[in-house]
């Protein structure tokens, strides 16, 4: 069981990220937002980070950036999830520290078979 | 004998010729020194009578609204409902609390009885629906059953508690 | 695992409806020439989010659509395209287009693609720089355009370089000392590895870029590894492995038994376009310092034309909440350890505790009221949209100023407020606002003006809309309601009441309600509509200058003012805001009119009498009236006077439904509980007003009738 922060502006992504999530036997956290994402990040350690891309207040690019500034979140995994097919978004992820992504849609099996990549 | 070891010997009579029925419980009372039963899932609670607040322009058996935790809750006189001799009210008139699925949703109404009688557990098949004399308050009979060699009146609550008038 | 998807369609559906409402309010707050970026950010967020959604839970027609104006915002996100006005006419069109597909799936029905094709077919032709109207009857028949449409498939790393390796592969990996500040972890990579070919596989470290130990940083990573896979895995597979990190690292994968040089293949090659561009993350950044005031404009909800069973609630509602069960709980076991020891020494105890379970039910009962409140930008959100579509048709320039849409009122009131909002708003702009032409030759600025307000005044909502137009007509009100019969030929009216004329029902003069604003409804649905939520309409006008109307309604619809009032004994309740006055029985100027009842002549009014007792068929034992109190009521523009025994206090009361377990009751709205315990009904005045046996009119013929005779 891992603990994991989801972070999506988009209430039916979270329930989804979050079902599946819980459904393998994670303990998920919500955040709608990097505002509220980093709030939470600031008070307890995660094992790892899953973040969309476009958000409003602060977008999961800033959020990535923020993260790595703290030091319980230097070496946690951070995905983003994106529709972005474009490497620049990729790219910009990667530059702010950012661990790895998910693209978009995807379906529940995608995303564990992904986050195994970077849990335990 | 105490009544509840009776009532159990004759239910098991009941149900060595019904072998294997579904029984049924139901809450009886009576009213007019008849018994009636009405499906005790149904029964919220049971509570002495209080004054309900009239509602204007009711029928008669209408007696006005009580609150029941914070819902308004209709209450109903079943022997003005029947048209039964009324008698008046007392520190035992009692008032049967019902909850039934209608195709409205849930409703909740109170009836108001003479007194409580028993619980029985009436086996499904020994009900008698047919013969039942065609009369102004058939419809709100279900059927009748015969339990302690006394005839009980099982009451259609749906019906009771839709007909509106 | 397996994850029914459909259980998050509904939230997917609202969220989606909310992102609409958002995006068509961004396009409306546009302006074309000089575009805030923020807005831009707010719109493609949106359509971002809808695409994303609907590709999740399998909506693919709108994923496709959405694609296509997400691309296109994206252009004009990144500076790379500037907007025109024909490009934001598409884009509205297109909110509704979505609005329209995801109606049709949340009904279960297919959406009808036609639009949507066309509409694509145009945004395709922009992106390619192409006028887009002739792209319309090209997409008529083609069918390549709909492919086009569909969102590039993302494949990274390698491109069929599987057909080697039939042995299994070889590994270099070399990584930036940077690598794990990304929380990449080359053992997770091995594992990985491992997994595929069931731990057919062997790692080699080569240490040769360690540094002494002196200036050895712990956080980087200065091992290379060599790895060796004996299983016949296609390359991509591998590739997918590394797919992270191919730009923290060197990485070669290569037949094994190959020698790297031989057929090198870096995987960074493979991979397509990659631009890497910085000064593309900057228009994403949102800034934020963005004030928070500004914020909660996103998420709009009312013009979705659905009623929603769902409410969201604003998180710290909800904290508040919870804190104050918190001490709800702490003071009912101070109550209950109090109850275990009690004695009368402690009786002052008791007492200050049962204040505090009062005072803090009192608090929580305002809390959760408070859930049910919501900002009526629900409401406003949709005006902008109506307003430039409707100025359009009329061929008028009209400006619509909006404040106080942070103004909360209940949900259920909210819902009801749509539609006689909108009736009024085209009414303003039909009827109100001239057209340039008569501005100008009026003296005003070519464009007009429709203002909306709302605030709270003295517990309830007050909501004005003003048009700076030619205000009402007297002399054509006075005529249509002659014509109409609705007034007598020799009526003598004060402006005021004039001007109430237009709520009369059957009053409709094309002065008041045309075919835009009134589709056969008129000002008295309006009223009725208002007066249905316990509201009030008033209206203000002032010839040249304009009209105002003025609604008030309560902020919820669950609370009232009441006016308690008893009859023999029995309570009842009187909403406070239809009370006009109340006065003694005794003295009052009292007439019979035809030997049929009661009327009160009050000033110049005459007010049908109903005997609250005689209509509700209360027993009573009392015919002396003296000592009677006559509350005048007013409901739908008709006062009648309410006779009962005495009026007690006011006091707010909780409305709670008499039907839900009886049924409507003629001249009751519903019920409350009384401070005691009992149930007190509650007066629907203008159901009594109708129990009454003489309607006003009827009684005005009469007292005429008389007075001629």
């Amino acid at each position: 069981m891992a603990k994991i922060l989801a972070v999506d502006d988009s209430a039916s992504m979270r329930q989804m990220v979050s079902f599946t999530l819980k459904g393998a036997g994670h303990q998920v956290t919500e955040a709608s937002d990097g505002v509220e994402a980093l709030k939470i990040a600031q008070g307890q350690a995660m094992d790892l980070v899953l973040s969309d891309v476009n958000m409003p207040n602060m977008n999961g690019i800033e959020l990535c950036a923020n993260l790595r500034q703290l030091p319980s979140y230097k070496f946690t995994p951070i995905l983003m999830l994106t529709t972005e097919s474009t490497g620049d978004k990729k790219m910009a992820g990667k530059t702010a520290g950012a661990t790895g992504w998910i693209v978009k849609p995807f379906n529940p099996d995608q995303l564990l078979t992904t986050i195994k990549k970077v849990l335990g | 004998m105490s009544a509840a070891a009776q009532e159990s010997v004759e239910i098991e009579k009941i149900q060595t010729t019904e072998e294997g029925l579904a029984t049924q419980q139901y809450l009886t009372f009576l009213m007019n020194d008849e018994e009636y039963g009405v499906d005790i899932l149904a029964v919220q609670e049971i509570r002495g009578w209080e004054r309900a607040t009239m509602v204007p322009n009711s029928p008669s058996h209408m007696k006005g609204v009580l609150n029941l935790r914070g819902t308004i809750v209709p209450i109903i006189d079943l022997r003005d409902r029947f048209q039964l001799p009324s008698v008046d009210y007392s520190d035992i008139t009692v008032v049967v609390i019902l909850k039934v699925d209608t195709d409205k949703g849930d409703r909740t109404m109170g009836i108001i009885v003479d007194a409580i009688s028993d619980v029985y557990d009436v086996p499904i098949g020994k009900v008698r629906t047919t013969g039942v004399a065609e009369n102004r308050n058939s419809h709100f009979i279900k059927g009748l059953v015969t339990v302690d060699k006394n005839m009980v009146i099982l009451l259609e609550l749906q019906k009771l508690l839709t007909i509106d008038d | 695992m397996s994850v029914d998807l459909s259980q998050f369609h509904q939230v997917f559906y609202e969220e989606s409806y909310e992102g609409l409402d958002a995006m068509e309010q961004g396009l409306l707050e546009m302006n074309v020439d000089a575009p805030d970026d923020e807005i831009i950010n707010t719109i493609f967020r949106s359509a971002h989010s809808i695409k994303g959604g609907s590709g999740t839970f399998g909506f693919m027609q709108v994923a496709n659509f959405t694609h296509v104006l997400e691309t296109l915002l994206d252009e004009v996100r990144s500076g790379d395209r500037s907007l025109n006005q024909t490009t934001m006419d598409l884009l509205l069109v297109s909110v509704d287009c979505m609005r329209d597909m995801l109606q049709a799936l949340q009904n279960g029905e297919e959406p009808d693609m036609s639009n949507a094709d066309d509409l694509r077919a145009q945004f395709e032709a922009i992106l390619k720089n192409e006028d887009p109207s002739q792209a319309l009857a090209q997409s008529a028949n083609s069918k390549e355009g709909s492919d086009s449409g569909q969102p590039p498939s993302d494949k990274s790393g390698g491109d069929g370089a599987g057909a080697d390796g039939k042995n299994g592969w070889s590994i270099d990996f070399i990584p930036e000392p940077q690598l794990l500040q990304t929380g990449n972890e080359p053992t997770r990579m091995f594992r990985q590895i491992s997994e595929l070919c069931d731990g057919n596989m062997s790692v080699t470290v080569k240490t040769d870029n360690l540094p002494s130990f002196s200036s050895l940083n712990p956080e980087h990573c200065f091992l290379n590894w060599h790895i060796d896979v004996h299983a016949p895995l296609e390359k991509s597979v591998i590739d997918e492995v590394f797919e992270w990190v191919i730009d923290d690292a060197e990485i070669n994968i290569y037949p094994l038994g190959q020698s790297c040089e031989a057929e090198s293949q870096k995987i960074q090659e493979s991979e397509p376009d990659k631009q890497v561009t910085p000064a593309a993350v900057e228009p994403i950044a949102v800034t934020t310092s963005q004030s928070t005031d500004e914020k909660p404009k996103a998420p709009q909800k009312a013009a979705a034309p659905q009623e929603s069973s769902s409410i969201r609630v604003d998180i710290d509602k909800v904290d508040n909440l919870i804190n104050m069960v918190g001490e709800l709980v702490i003071t009912q076991s101070m109550l209950g350890e109090l109850g275990e020891n009690f004695d009368m020494g402690r009786v002052q105890r008791l007492q200050e505790g049962l204040a505090q379970l009062e005072h803090n039910t009192r608090e929580l009962q305002e809390s959760v009221m408070k859930i049910r409140m919501m900002p009526i930008s629900f409401v406003f959100s949709r005006f902008p949209r109506l307003v430039r579509d409707t100025a359009r048709k009329l061929d008028k320039k009209i400006d619509l100023v909006m404040s106080g849409e942070n103004t909360e009122l209940d949900k259920t009131v909210m819902e009801k407020l749509g539609d006689p909002m909108v009736h009024l708003i085209r009414n303003s702009m039909d009827h109100g606002v001239e057209t340039p032409e008569e501005r100008i030759k009026n003296g005003k600025s070519e464009t007009g003006t429709v203002e909306l307000k709302a605030y709270h005044q003295s517990g309830n909502i007050v909501i004005e809309i003003e048009d700076d137009g030619a205000g009402l007509n007297t002399e054509r009100i006075l005529q249509k309601a002659r014509e109409n019969g609705v007034i007598s030929e020799d009526a003598n009216l004060s402006e005021d009441q004039v001007f109430d004329l237009i709520f009369q029902p059957g009053f409709s003069t094309a002065d008041v309600v045309s075919d835009l604003s009134g589709r056969g409804v008129g000002m008295d649905v309006v009223r009725r509509n208002i007066a249905a939520l316990n509201g009030s309409i008033e209206v203000f006008s002032q010839k040249n200058k304009g009209s105002r109307f003025v609604i008030r309604l309560p902020l919820t619809l669950a609370i009232l003012d009441g006016q308690l009032v008893q009859v023999e004994d029995q309570i009842y309740i009187f909403p406070l805001v239809s009370i006009v006055e109340s006065i003694q029985y005794q003295g009052s100027e009292l007439n019979n009119v035809g030997g049929h009842s009661d009327v009160l002549q009050l000033r110049d009014e005459y007010v049908p009498i109903l005997l609250l007792n005689q209509t509700f068929g209360i027993q009573t034992e009392n015919d002396d009236l003296d000592e009677s109190i006559i509350v005048v009521v007013e409901a739908d523009g008709e006062k009648i006077g309410v006779v009962v025994d005495e009026l007690l206090g006011q006091q707010q009361v909780v409305i709670k439904s008499l039907e839900e377990n009886y049924k409507k009751v003629e001249g009751i709205s519903g019920a409350t509980i009384l401070g005691d315990g009992t149930v007190a009904l509650i007066i629907d005045v203008s159901g009594l007003s109708k129990l009454s046996v003489t309607s006003l009119k009827d009684l005005d013929r009469k007292v005429k009738n008389h007075k001629a005779a």
